[in-house]
């Protein structure tokens, strides 16, 4: 009986101030605006960052190298280096270009033909196409084979392109970092919304509370009402950014699959996770609990009857 | 019941509301705290309330000494009181019902029990009926005997008032002090503060007269003619 009515008048304050809020729909739409806001803005970040690294993954597995052969090299030791390569664990395919393959080619896609005729002999070498396994596929991965192919006998050079993916992958640290960083600084934003927000309700309901506490009332139970008001405003909050969020990523997702389209790619924009949308709403509803509890502890223990 | 001893209250401006006051009040006693304004009247009442406390001197309430009562044990404590202000002092965005009904819910009293004592005490004070009403559409003199419903719903054993018929004409004044006596028939012990000495003159009760933060007089007020 004891524990059935605590339950009882728990969700009677639940309800009250629930009531209370939707009394004043404006005020506490616009409470809840700004802690949306304040959260969709880092989850639009997080969102474009896992995006981000979704698609430069896809690219990631398409590294090659470029090992080009000593012009004095054979035929046959070209072979034989290919051959080795193909032994290497962490090599997925090699593939054998020739020097004159490669001239025909050049001379096709440059429109330098009848210049290249000029020429008394083949400028360029023999070349192997390596494609690392999916496991190897990592910059320090690539960066190793690239090493031991360069050790090779008859190996001229080894051209590894992964310098600008090296240099996007750094820049999507520093993007990561400040998503991190803009959703502490805005975490913190809704920490001190709904705590001012708190305060002056709590200024507004003085009289209240003065007469709560003359009748026997301890700062634990007029704090009550204000912590469920807080833990409104986080739900409320949580749920529009939420929404904003969706709402934005439908109006993007044609627009990127169209771009996608003209890459050739299967890219296609991924929205919030079911993981992600309980976090966020947990999130917010703790802060804003967070907030009017600092709110409500602190300005309800300065109210005392006089 | 209540014992102050020599007690001083000095407020943080300076004014010395009480200098060295002793008195006694027994069990199930009515008592009239009267003087002019300033005498130190309220000052009692927030000792007893444990609103303020002394600056020097003790106050005991129930062989209570109140300077051993912590802060955080000041809520349990005055449940365990009733108090009635000039000003009514009611929440006018809930109704008759809520704000009788504030202390039982701060006690914990589950709500069918709720529900019974309010009728209960608002039928003590003539209102039953208005339960739905918001204060602000009763009369002052039904406002006062609100306040009155709300301080006795949790049966204290204490009751105090402060000016509880300050804004009431003679005749309401009257009907709420009959109020008071009458719960104190019944074995509450109640402390009025009233500067109104015409008032209760029709009650066969102590008056303790206080003046300059001391004790005046004390006695019986004189035996009225009929009630």
């Amino acid at each position: 009986m004891k524990v059935q009515a605590y339950f009882a008048r728990h969700a009677q304050t639940l309800l009250g101030s629930l009531g209370r809020l939707v009394g004043q729909p404006f005020a506490t739409l616009m409470t809840m605006g700004v802690i949306a806001v304040a959260l969709a803005l880092p989850l639009f970040l997080n969102l474009f960052l896992a995006n981000a690294r979704t698609a430069t993954g896809n690219w990631n597995e398409a590294f090659e190298l470029s090992v080009y052969m000593d012009k004095r090299a054979s035929a046959a030791r070209v072979a034989t280096a290919a051959k080795q390569l193909r032994q290497r664990s962490d090599v997925a395919a090699v593939r054998i270009i020739t020097a004159d393959q490669a001239l025909l080619q050049f001379r096709d896609d440059s429109g330098f033909g009848k210049a290249l005729d000029a020429l008394s002999e083949n400028p360029l070498p023999d070349t192997l196409i390596v494609t690392p396994t999916l496991a190897a596929s990592t910059p320090e991965g690539t960066e190793a084979l690239k090493g031991a192919i360069a050790g090779m006998a008859d190996v001229q050079a080894v051209q590894l392109d992964t310098e600008w993916v090296k240099r996007l992958h750094a820049m999507l640290d520093i993007l990561r970092r400040l998503v991190a960083l803009t959703a502490a600084l805005l975490g913190a934003g809704v920490v001190l919304i709904v705590g001012n927000t708190i305060r002056l309700d709590i200024q507004n309901r003085r009289t209240e509370i003065e007469v709560m506490k003359l009748v026997g009332a301890s700062d634990g139970f007029a704090r009550r009402p204000f912590l469920y008001s807080g833990i409104w405003y986080g739900l409320g909050g949580g749920l529009l950014a939420l929404i904003l969020v969706a709402v934005a990523g439908a109006v993007l997702a044609r627009p990127v699959d169209a771009l996608a389209k003209l890459y050739g790619s299967p890219f296609h924009l991924q929205g919030l996770r079911f993981g992600m949308a309980a976090l966020v709403l947990g999130l917010a509803v703790g802060l804003a609990w967070l907030g009017s509890w600092l709110a409500a502890t602190r300005h309800i223990r300065a109210i005392e009857p006089t | 019941m209540i014992r102050f001893d020599q007690v001083h209250k000095r407020y943080a401006n300076g004014r010395e509301a009480l200098a060295g006051l002793s008195f006694t009040i027994d069990d199930g006693e009515l008592v009239f705290l009267t003087g002019h304004s300033g005498a130190g009247k309220s000052s009692v009442l927030k000792l007893i309330a444990l609103i303020e406390r002394p600056t020097r001197g003790q106050v005991f309430i129930n062989n209570q000494n109140t300077a051993g009562i912590r802060p955080r044990a000041i809520p349990r404590f005055r449940r365990n009181l009733g108090v009635v202000f000039q000003d009514h002092k009611l929440l006018h965005d809930r109704p008759v019902a809520d704000n009788v009904a504030l202390p039982l819910i701060i006690a914990g009293v589950p709500k069918r029990e709720v529900d019974k004592r309010v009728r209960a005490a608002l039928d003590q004070v003539g209102l039953l009926g208005k339960e739905k009403n918001g204060p602000l559409e009763l009369s002052t003199g039904e406002q006062q005997r609100v306040g009155i419903a709300r301080a006795v719903v949790a049966k204290p054993a204490l009751l105090i008032a402060d000016e509880p018929t300050g804004n009431l004409d003679p005749e309401l004044a009257l009907e709420i002090m009959k109020l008071f006596k009458r719960f104190n028939e019944v074995g509450v012990t109640v402390v009025i503060a009233t500067h109104d000495v015409h008032l209760i003159e029709h009650f066969a009760a102590r008056r303790i007269a206080l003046s300059d933060g001391r004790v005046a007089d004390s006695g019986l007020a004189r035996v009225p003619g009929p009630q």
